[in-house]
């Protein structure tokens, strides 16, 4: 009974950052399902949510305007960044892509520490900053909506490609994009989607965590690299295994550094990323390939 | 014709280097042309992966960082012989690359970037975290320079001989490495894995050689690092620096042995030269990255000879022979 | 055809290089005193090297335009390495192999320092590093050409212990960044503590970029510790003081001189409050007695650096002034000689600066005491000097 009460810290604790991780992971899966292609730039989007909201919060004291307001903004660079930076190459090696994503990461970031400065921001939390005491451990009321928001977005992607035309299209383009053009649907219209949509869950899952974690320049390639691995160890391409993958990474991460050693929080990471590429590179939940 | 070309080039690299040795006498430029070279050793390997085979590794840093720490370590702290410690660097980096290339490379495309990132970062967290070993964050300091039958490696001037002398050495076995018979297989891997196959390549067993061959490269070039500075810390080897090599891979051109030289030699006299680098390096990187592989996929240097070269053939009403 | 174009292109820029470098002899210059600054005025560590840039061009501006020292102008050379020690080893080099450059101000940053010192020491030239780690000028028999004018985190460390013995806590747990700053801190913490009967009965570690330290606060919470120390510097330790509040945890939290700042106030918000810290004297200048000498100081350069650039003033510009001002001190007396300005330097005794009262030796070439830090607790939002 003794080891209970930090345990469930540790899992509060974990579930919180693996849901950010999560929201992240089902930005890399949606566009990897469109394109195939893994967009390095998908943590800068989360860094772009929460520095934007916080700059719309300064001018006008509204969360759920700074919300929408942000959301709507870095959706609009990931549309940019897919019809300035992806469209127009010729040679569509996966090497070509790496690199461009890449070095539209560093460019993002860039721009940004030139936009904020290299000072970290606060932005208030969505409702009060009093713990929650739940038996031994405490929760703070952002945490829950970290929880609640990530639990909505996954439902609402998941009844998104089962239920709408929109979503079935793109799922077809993801399973056989030749065949799907033949049936009349606009690839390319379901690319430029898919990078809308995961550049708005990056900025949600970066509006959500800022009040937690303050808003900076370079937050965005840990946290990106980080749901970049849950996407890998849930299963590339896998809504629920991105979900997964990032519940399963949070919650190591924050029992390593309970029990093993708070230096190596990281390292575990991506070990265990490394560990799932070797062992099962499928993911946890993905088929054989 | 392209023989004697292909000899020239060499002596010319040898005029160029020894004419440098000969005339100049400032500590200054000796230095910088120090870095330049252990940049191009890493850039030269790096293109060997990235640019012939295909493969990219984003976390290139820390097999430099390994040959870097594995000679302090051996010689600051165990009192290696410094010749020594470099061999042991090689072996430590040719191991780990050879235990992540195993998994890595059996699978496609992004799975080699994937894992060398990852292990990139493990490496930066030891460096930091192992401060017994390391010296943690603030840095290994008291590694002895080379020297040479008594001769020390003790000043820039006579680090620059002994770096550009293995320099233009590790060039050469590039150069020829790549119009080897394996260049041609390694080269029929980057244009088509199936197609290689076909005519009988083990492409595996081929990208792991190019792969351990690379980080080899960067592990020389971190011991020499280790002995230049004679003082080494993390934060020259963390991810920042990896994306940096790339950026003067793809400045430089892919599968270029000589465009290694410039991409490097670019991006480490430039910075020096501008000061509009220092708050803009992060926007000028990212940009040389897209704008190069967007535009001028087969590096910034070939590209232009190439959208050259393409006009010409237009005005005289051929066409490109690609 | 093509490889003759591109051996073209090779040879021009391989000549172009080579004219380049031909072409950048030294003319001899002799009237103007060279100066040399390294700062890392870009890159992570801006914070640091903007104020002490700042500071160092503002204190030789008023020298010069008084007339310079004994009728030379000062002709300063700033260089910023990034953070980088590639970047520093290039600029030292530079500095080093000008002959009539006669001392280096900087680099802000510990592995930097390292790195500049190898050369400048071979140059015998002498050099005042702005970084906190001891390393850099101990042992000062080795180290005959460095100095150094930030506080070392072993005088913090004095400081907190001095301050929690007399408050009566004898069981601390141990929260450090896994930077220099925080390695530094860590070592001096778990040393000194039995010097003053003090267990630390937990460590742990955070990295910089960490964002939710409730793992390890966690870990801590299951101590016997009646405070928490945490070292560090940036955003992370206010997230520590939030996580702490979110924790339910009430025993005082101590933070290093390294958030001494009004943005970590901000940052921090109401979970900054009864926060306890060493600080340089400049943060509280207000608040001294008027016979504490360091007061007129701090006011002095407090006023003229918000004067000029329209910013806060900070301890770390306050590295760089006190550096200036005893090179300014020593050139006056020894003129434009390298070791009669080192000799100058190591013999500088009852220096008046912003971190602290200086005192040289040939064994200490930082010259400071504890003295140099005060402490203060954080109270709605305002630093306040409590001993």
């Amino acid at each position: 009974m003794e080891n209970f009460a930090p345990l469930l810290q540790y899992l509060i604790s974990g579930l919180t950052n693996g849901a950010i991780y999560a929201l992240i992971a089902l930005g890399f899966g949606i566009i990897y399902n469109a394109t195939t292609i893994i967009n390095f730039a998908q943590g800068e989007m989360v860094m772009l949510g929460a520095l934007c909201a916080i700059s719309i919060y300064h001018v006008a004291p509204s969360l759920p305007l700074a919300f929408a307001g942000a959301v709507v903004l870095v959706t609009c660079v990931g549309l940019v960044f897919e019809r300035l930076a992806l469209r127009p190459v010729k040679d569509p090696t996966p090497i070509a892509l790496i690199i461009i994503t890449v070095g539209g990461a560093v460019l993002i970031k860039g721009v940004a520490m030139l936009i904020w400065g290299k000072e970290a921001y606060a932005l208030p939390p969505f409702s009060g900053n009093d713990p929650i005491h739940l038996g031994p451990a405490t929760i703070l009321p952002q945490n829950l909506w970290v929880l609640g928001i990530t639990a909505i977005s996954v439902l609402a992607l998941e009844a998104f490609f089962r239920l709408t035309l929109v979503g079935k299209a793109m799922r077809a383009c993801a399973y056989n994009t030749r065949a799907a053009r033949l049936v009349g649907i606009a690839a390319g219209r379901m690319v430029q989607l898919s990078f809308g949509l995961s550049a708005a869950l990056g900025a949600g899952a970066g509006i959500l965590i800022a009040p937690l974690t303050l808003g900076v320049y370079d937050m965005g390639t840990m946290l990106g690299l980080k749901g970049f691995s849950a996407a890998i160890i849930g299963g590339l391409g896998s809504l629920a295994g991105g979900v997964l993958g990032g519940l399963v990474l949070g919650v190591a991460e924050a029992l390593a550094t309970g029990f093993i050693s708070s230096g190596y929080r990281d390292a575990v990471a991506f070990l265990l990323l490394l560990l799932v590429l070797f062992l099962r590179p499928q993911g946890l939940v993905g088929g054989r390939k | 014709m392209t023989r004697l070309w292909f000899l020239n080039r060499w002596v010319l690299f040898a005029v160029v280097a020894g004419g440098i040795a000969a005339f100049m006498d400032q500590d200054y430029y000796y230095t910088l042309l120090n870095f330049i070279g252990i940049h191009t050793l890493l850039v030269v390997g790096l293109n060997l992966l990235l640019g012939y085979a295909g493969q990219i590794s984003l976390g290139h840093a820390a097999f430099f960082g390994l040959g870097a720490y594995t000679s302090g370590i051996l010689t600051a702290t165990v009192g290696v012989d410094p010749w020594l410690a470099l061999v042991a660097g090689l072996a430590v980096s040719g191991t780990a690359a050879f235990l992540i290339g195993l998994p890595a490379l059996k699978l496609r495309g992004y799975y080699l970037a994937m894992a060398t990132l990852g292990f990139g970062i493990i490496v930066y967290i030891i460096l930091n975290e192992a401060s017994d070993l390391t010296g943690g964050p603030s840095g290994l300091s008291g590694i002895p320079s080379l020297s040479l039958a008594g001769f020390a490696f003790n000043t820039p001037r006579r680090l620059y001989l002994l770096i550009w002398i293995l320099l233009g050495l590790i060039l050469y076995i590039s150069a020829n490495l790549v119009n080897s018979r394996t260049g041609r297989a390694i080269r029929a891997l980057h244009d088509g894995e199936a197609a290689a196959e076909s005519l009988g390549v083990d492409t595996f067993r081929l990208k792991l050689k190019i792969f351990v061959w690379s980080a080899l490269y960067a592990s020389l070039a971190g011991s020499l690092f280790a002995h230049t500075l004679n003082f080494i810390a993390p934060s020259s080897f963390g991810f920042m620096f990896s994306i940096k090599l790339v950026t003067m891979v793809v400045l430089g051109g892919m599968a270029s042995i000589w465009g290694s030289l410039l991409g490097a030699g670019a991006l480490t006299v430039l910075p020096e030269l501008l000061t509009v680098f220092h708050d803009f390096e992060m926007v000028i990187f990212g940009a040389i990255l897209m704008a190069v592989m967007i535009f001028l996929p087969r590096g910034l240097v070939r590209g232009i000879l190439d959208l050259y070269e393409n006009r010409r053939y237009k005005r005289q009403g051929g066409s490109f022979p690609v | 055809m093509k490889t003759k174009a591109i051996l073209g292109g090779l040879i021009l820029a391989l000549v172009g290089l080579g004219l380049i470098f031909l072409g950048c002899g030294d003319a001899k210059k002799t009237a103007p005193y060279v100066v040399g600054g390294i700062f890392s005025i870009s890159g992570p560590a801006s914070y640091l090297g903007e104020p002490e840039r700042n500071s160092l061009e503002m204190v030789i501006g008023e020298v010069n335009a008084k007339g310079g020292i004994n009728g030379h102008p000062i002709k300063l050379t700033i260089y910023d390495d990034e953070g980088d020690v590639t970047k520093a080893r290039l600029h030292a080099t530079k500095l080093a192999q000008d002959k009539n450059c006669l001392a280096v101000i900087g680099p802000s940053l510990t592995h930097t320092s390292m790195t500049t010192l190898e050369i400048t020491q071979k140059a015998k030239l002498p050099l005042i590093s702005c970084a906190a780690g001891s390393a850099i000028t101990a042992p000062a028999k080795d180290r005959v050409w460095v100095f150094k004018t930030a506080q070392t985190d072993k005088m913090a460390v004095e400081r907190i212990y001095q301050y929690l013995q007399k408050t009566n806590l004898k069981q601390v747990a141990i929260l450090t960044v896994s930077t220099g700053f925080g390695v530094a801190g860590k070592e001096q913490l778990l040393s000194q503590a039995s010097q003053y009967g003090i267990q630390v009965v937990a460590q742990e570690v955070f990295g910089e970029k960490d964002t939710d330290m409730t793992p390890q606060l966690t870990k801590l919470r299951g101590s016997t510790a009646q405070a928490v120390i945490c070292w560090g510097t940036g955003p992370a330790p206010a997230l520590v003081a939030k996580n702490m509040k979110q924790l339910g945890i009430t025993i005082p939290l101590v933070q290093s001189h390294g958030v001494a700042s009004k943005k970590f106030i901000e940052l921090a918000g109401d979970a900054g409050d009864g926060i306890i810290l060493p600080a340089g004297k400049l943060v509280i200048w207000q608040q001294l007695p008027d016979t504490d000498p360091q007061k007129a100081v701090c006011k002095e350069y407090a006023e003229k650096y918000h004067a000029k650039f329209k910013a806060p003033e900070s301890s770390f510009g306050g590295y760089a002034y006190d550096a200036v001002r005893m090179l300014n001190q020593a050139l006056t007396k020894a003129g434009n000689n390298r070791d009669k300005i080192r000799s100058e330097l190591e013999g500088l005794k009852n220096f008046v600066g912003i971190s602290g009262i200086f005192n040289m030796s040939p064994e200490d070439h930082n010259g400071l005491s504890p003295a140099a830090f005060v402490m203060v607790k954080i109270e709605k939002g305002e630093f306040k000097l409590i001993d």
